[in-house]
């Protein structure tokens, strides 16, 4: 097991530093870029960046110093377009925020879509069936992007239930839909899996072993069916993050959440590079480490995996 | 053991695989289900029907994309409601612009970005694919350990900067969007080719001294026909998804073309000024876009899937 | 009375292009500590049998008739009696023991929890018992090996497995379905002695499921020939193997090959399985039949004594067949 971890760091490490180096090499390959500035960015700011970076320096210079700040340091750079703050303050400020609603989109999609598409699977052709392969045919076509306006138009414009926008610390009010306009699509997606996944395993041969054997169907179910069972699930669990974390972007602009999405995208506008790179590099490693972790987890649930 | 779009995928290698034992059988019997689909013939209906508004509606329309109705700008909530008598079928957007024509062009734009993403997709992800698979051994293992890589990149933020850097363009949008788009199909054209490569006729060929890359043009390629079309089709969704998701950050299209996305966001921002219809058309026909082509992209998966006859 | 009575058992499966019946009117008997083998090319009717008895059914198949067990009635019983018979009176194995035994289980966990439920054993005591059973099967050392997963054994030895799993509780009677199929022939006849010897240690009655009559032939007391879901003929193995009664069986002991024999050429059936969709309303053969007679294929032959314990089901008279 052990070794197995390694040798998945192995990979993982390299595919970090290859997303560092392309996102360094865009920014200087950029024609109106930071660094061939045709536009002259403020002294204080140039002053900052020329001595973090060594600007005089040759280029692979530039991205060991880089890539040491942050590893040593959790030091991304200053930011472009503001003096005062630095890309890790930006980054410490907005990643709470986005954790927070994040991890229970996380969990309410994968809770809720495994339990969905198990009930549809066990009763197949009733109307619980037919209602989570629906909405989860229909979510398909509703983005966040599409759930969040939808929402804000229910529950907020019509309803008066939930507030617009806005963090608050977190309550729940202002969580509420974040988190639905996160986790719909692929909590319907996950049902979608578990269901077809779900109805093979318990056509397996194994699981007509297991009721020749006596056992009670909840038995079979759960002892027998859910962990074979979870494992497309599992595999689906890392592009689900990716989705997540991109659309917590969308959330964080129309809920005006306050996470790192509002940070980039405010960035993108104002062309502060540094700030869009950091958040690139911060979530490209945790995609990754995420992503490890499922692999890791596979491994355990399914004994055909050789370490 | 099963992988959710693989496992998907993998039924439709099957069924192309099968589809060279059979000949050319295949693609009339995949019409004959095709056409026995109810779903996916109204699909197919619908998505025509769309294209052919994207295309040609723009002749309907009263008002062109960019004009502005200067008479009801100053008070679009009461006078700019959709109505056939000024001309305004889908009423008027924020600055007094006709929502119609708009719409027109956004759905236009919409399904081109994902029309040009899947076809980047089907050339340059069969070729890889393709090469990948043909050829084996550490070539395939270092062209499908990039493609590992770059998949497990969370692509919308690098996209962003690339948009951000380069410039934001349409054709800046379809560059970023092919980038990326041609990752899964190389891993599923990838799969079906470790099946035809043993083939006898592949074997025939080899045999003969036709020469790699022609075996793989000429012989490989061809039997892929199946299950390239299929998933191309199924692409298309996700990638106006994509695009959408961009526009609606305002870093896609730029005014005054613009995206079904773009339309989507900006009726968002305007619902509570009581005029709904900025939001509803656009989104409206985001979402008969994407069912008809799911729909359509599953009618073809059943259709040359013979587990299911 | 008997162990095991089925009568005039019907399957039936719902499908797209319509009904299917794989089970027409079944009608056997097995006694205790009694080995009866049911033969029959795949599509015969014969595992589907074994599967409505003990409520293994597919989702879209459903049977009738009666199934007595012991006096019980086990198409009609609660799920939760089922539940109580199946493993403790009858138990099953199946024809590939690649996929009847869970991959993500170790066999340990496999086997103790047939013995916690339905014997109320602890952990301890259970794992105990099954590794007992284990040796039983000849597993060697099975006290290291019972935490394994399946995929670390070989086919052999997964069925020993399957087989030592099913022996668990002691069941009254054992049902093989095709128990050999899928293994390698000189591990199929230690798979067969094992199940001798099982029958003779532990006295069980056994129903063995097959298509492969050299596998009936030392084994089996009595002998039930299938064909289109339908008894074709029953009696003693000895007598039907050395008199047949009925041209299926006729056409297919010569379909066996044999080394004692100096004949090369090998018989075969001519025609093709029947499809059980489209059954003739007569006798199911009549179609492929050699010796068919006019009123073959509309009028079905009655399941009828023929000396002895001997049954057949055939138009043509006895003494023209052989």
């Amino acid at each position: 097991m052990f070794s197995y971890i390694v040798r998945r760091l192995a990979v993982a490490i390299p595919t970090i530093l290859i997303l560092v180096i392309i996102s360094f090499a865009l920014m200087f390959a950029a024609p109106g870029g930071p660094f061939n500035s045709e536009r002259p960015l403020p002294p204080q700011v140039l002053a900052n960046i020329s001595a973090k970076y060594g600007l005089d320096q040759p280029y692979w210079r530039q991205i060991t110093t880089y890539i040491w700040n942050i590893v040593a340091h959790f030091d991304f750079g200053p930011s472009f377009k503001y003096k005062d703050r630095s890309v890790a303050d930006i980054i410490k400020s907005g990643f709470p925020v986005t954790l927070t609603y994040g991890f229970w989109s996380f969990v309410i999609a994968v809770i809720v879509g495994v339990a969905l598409g198990v009930v549809a699977a066990i009763r197949q052709n009733t109307w619980i069936d037919y209602f989570a392969v629906g909405t989860s045919v229909a979510a398909q076509a509703l983005p966040n992007f599409v759930m969040a306006p939808m929402l804000v138009l229910l529950f907020t414009l019509w309803l008066g239930w939930l507030p617009g926008g806005g963090w608050n610390g977190g309550q729940w009010q202002y969580l509420v839909m974040p988190v639905i306009a996160l986790s719909t699509s692929y909590m319907a997606s996950i049902a979608r899996i578990m269901r077809s996944s779900m109805l093979e395993v318990m056509n397996a041969g194994f699981i007509r072993t297991a009721r020749a054997k006596g056992l009670p169907m909840n038995r079979i179910i759960w002892k027998h069916a859910l962990k074979p069972a979870m494992l497309p699930v599992l595999s689906y669990l890392g592009p689900a993050f990716v989705g997540m974390i991109t659309g917590s972007v969308v959330v964080d602009v129309y809920f005006s959440t306050g996470g790192i999405g509002l940070y980039f995208v405010n960035s993108a506008f104002n062309r502060d590079y540094s700030v869009m790179m950091g958040i690139t590099i911060l979530v490209g490693v945790l995609t990754i480490l995420f992503n490890l972790v499922v692999d890791i987890l596979y491994a355990w649930i399914d004994p055909k995996i050789r370490y | 053991m099963v992988y959710p779009d693989k496992a998907v995928m993998e039924g439709v290698a099957q069924a192309t695989g099968m589809a060279e034992v059979k000949g050319r059988s295949l693609w009339s019997d995949a019409v004959t289900r095709y056409s026995r689909n109810r779903a996916a013939v109204i699909g197919l209906v619908v998505l025509i029907a769309i294209i052919l508004f994207s295309l040609f509606g723009g002749f309907f329309a009263a008002w062109s994309n960019e004009e502005i109705d200067w008479g009801r700008m100053g008070n679009i909530a009461a006078t700019g409601a959709p109505s056939f008598e000024n001309g305004h079928y889908f009423g008027l957007d924020d600055l007094g612009r006709d929502m119609y024509a708009r719409t027109v062009q956004g759905t236009r734009i919409s399904i081109l970005v994902g029309l040009v993403g899947s076809f980047v997709a089907v050339v340059v992800g069969t070729l890889y694919g393709a090469v990948s698979g043909y050829f084996g051994g550490r070539t395939d293992q270092i062209m499908m350990r990039t493609v590992d890589i770059l998949m497990s990149i969370p692509f919308m933020f690098v996209l962003i900067l690339l948009l951000v850097i380069f410039g934001r363009s349409i054709g800046m949008l379809f560059v970023g969007i092919g980038l990326i788009s041609w990752l899964d199909m190389s891993r599923i054209v990838r799969g079906q080719t470790l099946t035809i490569k043993n083939k006898e006729f592949v074997e025939a060929a080899i045999a003969t001294g036709v020469k790699p890359m022609r075996i793989v043009l000429r012989h490989i390629v061809p039997n892929l026909l199946g299950i390239v079309v299929v998933y191309a089709t199924l692409l298309i969704p996700g990638l106006i998804i994509t695009e959408s998701f961009i526009s609606f950050l305002g870093l896609g299209v730029q005014e005054p073309s613009t995206s079904l996305g773009a339309l989507i966001s900006k009726g968002a921002s305007q619902m509570q000024y009581g005029v709904i219809w900025q939001l509803g058309f656009p989104l409206f026909f985001f979402l008969v876009t994407l069912f008809a082509f799911f729909f359509v992209g599953d009618g073809l998966r059943d259709a040359l899937d013979p587990k299911d006859r | 009375m008997r162990l095991l009575e089925v009568d005039n058992l019907r399957v039936a499966f719902r499908t797209g292009d319509g009904d299917v019946n794989a089970v027409n009117g079944v009608r056997f008997g097995i006694d205790k500590g009694e080995t009866l083998a049911i033969v029959g090319e795949s599509g015969s009717g014969k595992s589907q049998t074994a599967f409505a008895a003990m409520g293994l059914l597919a989702k879209n198949g459903s049977a009738t008739g009666s199934v007595t067990f012991d006096g019980q009635d086990l198409l009609h019983l609660p799920q939760k009696e089922l539940n109580r018979i199946r493993s403790q009176e009858i138990a099953m194995i199946f024809q590939d023991p690649m996929t009847s035994l869970n991959p993500y289980m170790k066999i340990s966990e496999q086997m103790i929890e047939v013995l916690m439920l339905h014997k109320g054993m602890t952990r301890h005591e259970a794992l105990d018992e099954s590794v007992k059973m284990l040796d039983a099967v000849r597993i060697p050392d099975a006290r290291a090996r019972i935490t394994m997963y399946p995929h670390e054994f070989s086919g052999g030895m997964r069925q020993r497995i399957m087989i030592a799993m099913a022996l668990l509780c002691r069941p009254r009677l054992l049902i093989a379905d095709e128990p050999t199929t899928a293994l390698d022939v000189t591990v199929q006849a230690q798979i067969m002695d094992l199940l001798g010897d099982i029958r003779r240690d532990f006295g069980t009655a056994v129903i063995l499921i097959t298509h492969d009559l050299g596998v009936v032939a030392g084994f089996c007391d009595r002998t039930l020939v299938m064909y289109g879901g339908q008894v074709m003929e029953e009696g003693p193995t000895i007598d039907v193997f050395e008199h047949p009664s009925h041209p299926y069986t006729l056409g297919l002991l010569k379909a066996v090959p044999r080394l004692d024999r100096d004949d090369a050429t090998l018989a075969t059936i001519a025609g093709e399985p029947p499809d059980m969709s489209r059954l003739p309303a007569g006798c199911p053969f009549s179609p492929r039949c050699a010796m068919v007679l006019p009123q073959c294929p509309t009028t079905k032959a009655p399941l009828e004594p023929l000396g002895g314990e001997r049954r057949r089901a055939c138009h043509r008279p006895v003494a023209e067949v052989v």
